[in-house]
C-alpha cells in the first residue's frame, strides 16, 4: 500500500505537469482538467493497490485522466444545452471542439506544457496569480504547499487561484505560445516568475527561515523544463544562476545565522551544482546576444570559480555590473555595482556612489543600502558611521536571520567602538 | 447630440439582473433616443496596456485602482444635457445600488478631441 | 468576443501642436481602417472633455447633480473602441497601436471583455410588435 502511493505521488510530481498540459488544451478548462487529473489519481491508488502496479504508471494515469476528462466535457456539453440561453456563456461553451480527437492514443500528445507556462506568466494576470497557477499546474505543488511557501493563509491563496482562472476564461486568455516578436517579452515574464519563485526560496522577505530549500528545488526544475522547452541563452543563463546560487545553499546558514559571501566555508558548496552551472553559462553566452540573465550568471560565475574570497575577481564582476545596468538601469543593480567598484579596491568610490544612490532618493528604505554601505565603512575603518548604518539596516529588515546577522556586526563593530558609540 | 452615460459602481453583483435595464431601453427605443446600452465585464478581467519610450507593455486589472470602476454605459441621442441628464437619473434607478453615472458629450469624430 | 478599449489620458490644458494632433488622427485612423476591413470594428468614439463632464447620483432617495467627472484622477477617460477579437492577445496587438495621446499626453489603454446583456425578456411591447 505504501509502495503503491509513494509511485503514485512519484509519477504525480513528474508528470502532472504534462498531464495536466495538455487536458487543458482539449477542455479549455483549468479546473475540468484538474479534476479529471485527481479523479485519474485517486482511480490509480485503487487499481494498483486490487491489481498491482502497471509496466507504465504515467502512461496509465494519462490515458485514464483523458477518459475521465472527455466523459466530463460530454456531460457538461449536455448539460449547458439543455439550459435556457439567458444564461451567459459558461466555460463549457468555450470548450474547444478538439475533445473530439481527443480518443486517439494519449501517449502522442504533444507536450503543451509551454502553451501552458505562457498562459500561466500572462501580464493580463497579477504576479502572485501567475507564481500560484505556475507552481500549481506546473509544479504539481498542493494549495496548501503553495500558501506555505508564500506565507499566506490558505484560503487567501485558494481565493487568488480561483479568480485567475476565471479570469484566463472570462477575458479569453489564450492557450497557445507567443509567435513572433511578441515571444520575447512574454518570455522575460515566464524567466521573471521562475527566478522569484527561487528568490522567495533562497531569501524570504519575511518570516524566520532564510532558504526554504524546496522553493528553490522547484525553481530550478522549472528552469529545466522550460530550457527543455525551448532552446534560449537566457534560459540557460537563468537555470545557471540559480544553480550556481543553490550552490551555496549548505554555506549560507550556519546555526541559524546568516554567512556573508566572504565567511563562507566554500567547501560547503555543493561542486556538482557548479560544473553544472558553469557549463551552462558558457553555453549560453556563447549562443547570441548577451542578456540580463548570461550577466547575472556570469557574475555568479566569477564568485563560485573563485577559491578564496580573496582571489575573486572583482574588477571583472564591476565590469559586468556595469553592463548590466546598461541593460537594467535599476537602483538595487546600481548597487551592487558600486559595491563591486568598491571591493576591487576603489572602496572610496565605491561609498561615493552609493552616497548618490541615496541622494537620489531611490533606495531610502532598501536595507541592503544601509547594510552594503555600513560595510564598506567597516572595511574603512569608520566605525561610528558604520555602527549607525548598521542599526538603519536592521531597523528596515524583515527577515529574522538577516536581523541576527545585523546584530551580530553591531555588537563587533560595537565593540571596535569602544565606549564612545 | 448623443451623450454617453457611463456607470461607476463600487460593487459587482455576482449575478446580473437586467430586467429593469431592458424596461428603460424600451422606453429608450420608443422615444428614439436608444443608441447601445452595456455592461462591462468586472475590472477583475481587465487588462491595461502602457506605453513607455514607445514600447508597449501590458499589466492586469484596470488601469487605476479606484473603488468605483466602470461597469458599463447607455449612449443615448438627447436633445439636450437636460434631458440626458434626466435619464441618467432613470439609469440609476435601474441599476439600484450606490452607482453613480457620469454624463459626457460625444462630439463624434469630425470634431477636435481635444477642444 | 468583444472587448471595450477604455482610452485614458491626461487631459492638458493646450491643444495639441498641429503635428501631434496629425500623428494622433492617423494613428486612430489605421487602426479604424485595418480593423474595418478585417470586419471586427464596431465603434469608436472620442468624448469631450471631462470640463464637460456631469455626474448624477441617488442620496437618500435624491438625484443629486454635481458638475465634473466621477473621480479627478490624473488621468481621465478620453475615447473608446469596441472590437470583435478571437482572444485577449490580439485585443491587446490592437491596443497597443491605438494612440493615447489624444489629450496631449501619453496614457493607457484599458481593455474590458463585454460579455453582452442577458436575452431581452419578453414583454408587452415584443407581444405586440408580434401581434401586427
Amino acid at each position: 500500500m505504501a509502495d503503491v502511493r509513494s509511485i503514485a505521488e512519484a509519477v504525480f510530481r513528474e508528470q502532472s505537469g504534462r498531464i495536466i498540459a495538455g487536458l487543458i488544451r482539449i477542455s479549455g478548462s483549468f479546473d475540468m482538467a484538474e479534476e479529471a487529473l485527481q479523479d485519474a489519481f485517486a482511480s490509480a491508488m485503487d487499481a494498483w493497490a486490487a491489481r498491482g502496479i502497471p509496466a507504465n504508471p504515467g502512461a496509465w494515469i494519462m490515458t485514464a485522466a483523458h477518459r475521465k476528462l472527455i466523459d466530463a466535457v460530454r456531460r457538461e456539453r449536455t448539460r449547458s444545452a439543455k439550459q435556457d440561453s439567458l444564461a451567459y456563456e459558461t466555460a463549457s461553451a468555450g470548450i474547444s471542439i478538439d475533445v473530439e480527437h481527443a480518443s486517439e492514443n494519449p501517449m502522442t500528445f504533444p507536450d503543451d506544457r509551454l502553451r501552458l507556462i505562457f498562459t500561466c506568466c500572462h501580464p493580463a494576470l497579477n504576479v502572485l496569480a501567475q507564481i500560484a497557477l505556475t507552481l500549481r499546474t506546473l509544479g504539481g505543488l498542493s494549495t496548501p504547499e503553495i500558501a506555505r511557501a508564500f506565507l499566506m493563509p490558505e484560503p487567501t491563496l485558494a481565493q487568488r487561484l480561483v479568480r485567475a482562472k476565471r479570469k484566463i476564461q472570462e477575458a479569453r486568455i489564450p492557450y497557445e505560445v507567443p509567435c513572433g516578436d511578441r515571444l520575447a517579452p512574454r518570455l522575460a515574464a515566464v524567466q521573471g516568475v521562475i527566478y522569484l519563485i527561487f528568490n522567495e526560496g533562497y531569501s524570504a522577505t519575511f518570516g524566520p527561515e532564510l532558504v526554504r530549500g524546496d522553493l528553490c528545488a522547484e525553481a530550478i526544475r522549472l528552469g529545466r523544463v522550460l530550457c527543455e522547452l525551448l532552446a534560449d541563452a537566457e534560459n540557460l543563463a537563468l537555470l545557471a544562476l540559480m544553480l550556481l546560487h543553490d550552490s551555496r545553499r549548505n554555506a549560507r546558514v550556519l546555526d541559524g545565522a546568516l554567512v556573508t559571501l566572504d565567511e563562507q566555508d566554500r567547501s560547503l558548496w555543493d561542486r556538482k551544482a557548479i560544473v553544472e552551472g558553469l557549463e551552462l553559462v558558457e553555453t549560453a553566452l556563447r549562443c547570441g546576444p548577451v542578456g540580463p540573465y548570461q550577466l547575472q550568471a556570469a557574475i555568479a560565475a566569477l564568485h563560485a570559480q573563485a577559491a578564496t574570497p580573496a582571489e575573486t575577481d572583482w574588477l571583472q564582476i564591476a565590469a559586468l555590473y556595469q553592463r548590466l545596468l546598461a541593460m537594467n538601469p535599476s537602483p538595487v543593480v546600481a548597487l551592487n555595482h558600486a559595491a563591486a567598484i568598491a571591493m576591487s579596491g576603489a572602496l572610496e568610490d565605491g561609498l561615493r556612489r552609493i552616497d548618490e544612490l541615496e541622494r537620489a532618493a531611490l533606495l531610502g528604505d532598501y536595507y541592503l543600502l544601509h547594510s552594503a554601505r555600513a560595510d564598506l565603512l567597516r572595511r574603512l575603518g569608520r566605525m561610528e558611521v558604520a555602527l549607525a548604518e548598521y542599526r538603519k539596516a536592521a531597523a528596515l529588515t524583515k527577515n529574522a536571520i538577516e536581523l541576527r546577522f545585523l546584530e551580530r556586526r553591531i555588537a563587533e563593530v560595537g565593540g571596535a567602538c569602544g565606549t564612545s558609540c | 447630440m448623443r451623450y454617453i452615460l457611463l456607470i461607476y459602481s463600487k460593487e459587482v453583483p455576482e449575478r446580473r439582473n437586467y430586467d429593469a435595464h431592458w424596461r428603460l431601453i424600451a422606453e429608450a427605443e420608443r422615444r428614439g433616443v436608444f443608441v447601445a446600452a452595456e455592461p462591462l465585464e468586472a475590472p477583475s478581467g481587465a487588462a491595461t496596456v502602457h506605453l513607455e519610450n514607445g514600447r508597449s507593455f501590458v499589466s492586469d486589472g484596470p488601469f487605476a485602482e479606484t473603488k468605483e470602476q466602470l461597469a458599463g454605459f447607455y449612449v443615448l441621442d438627447c436633445q439636450s444635457q437636460e434631458e440626458a441628464l434626466e435619464w441618467a437619473a432613470r439609469v440609476l434607478a435601474a441599476c439600484g445600488g450606490t452607482q453613480k453615472v457620469e454624463v459626457r458629450r460625444m462630439p463624434g469624430m469630425g470634431a477636435r478631441s481635444s477642444a | 468576443m468583444r472587448y471595450m478599449m477604455l482610452i485614458y489620458s491626461r487631459e492638458t490644458p493646450d491643444p495639441l501642436t498641429p503635428e501631434q494632433d496629425h500623428q494622433v488622427r492617423s494613428g486612430h485612423r489605421a487602426v479604424m481602417q485595418e480593423t474595418a476591413q478585417r470586419g471586427i470594428f464596431l465603434g469608436a468614439e472620442p468624448l469631450a472633455p471631462t470640463s464637460t463632464a456631469t455626474t448624477v447620483r441617488v442620496q437618500d432617495g435624491r438625484t443629486l447633480v454635481s458638475d465634473g467627472p466621477f473621480a479627478e484622477t490624473k488621468e481621465q477617460l478620453a475615447g473608446y473602441y469596441i472590437l470583435e477579437c478571437a482572444n485577449l492577445d490580439e485585443a491587446i496587438e490592437w491596443a497597443a497601436r491605438i494612440p493615447t495621446g489624444c489629450k496631449g499626453q501619453e496614457g493607457c489603454i484599458e481593455i474590458r471583455p463585454m460579455p453582452g446583456l442577458t436575452k431581452r425578456p419578453a414583454g408587452p411591447a415584443d407581444q405586440a410588435a408580434v401581434n401586427h
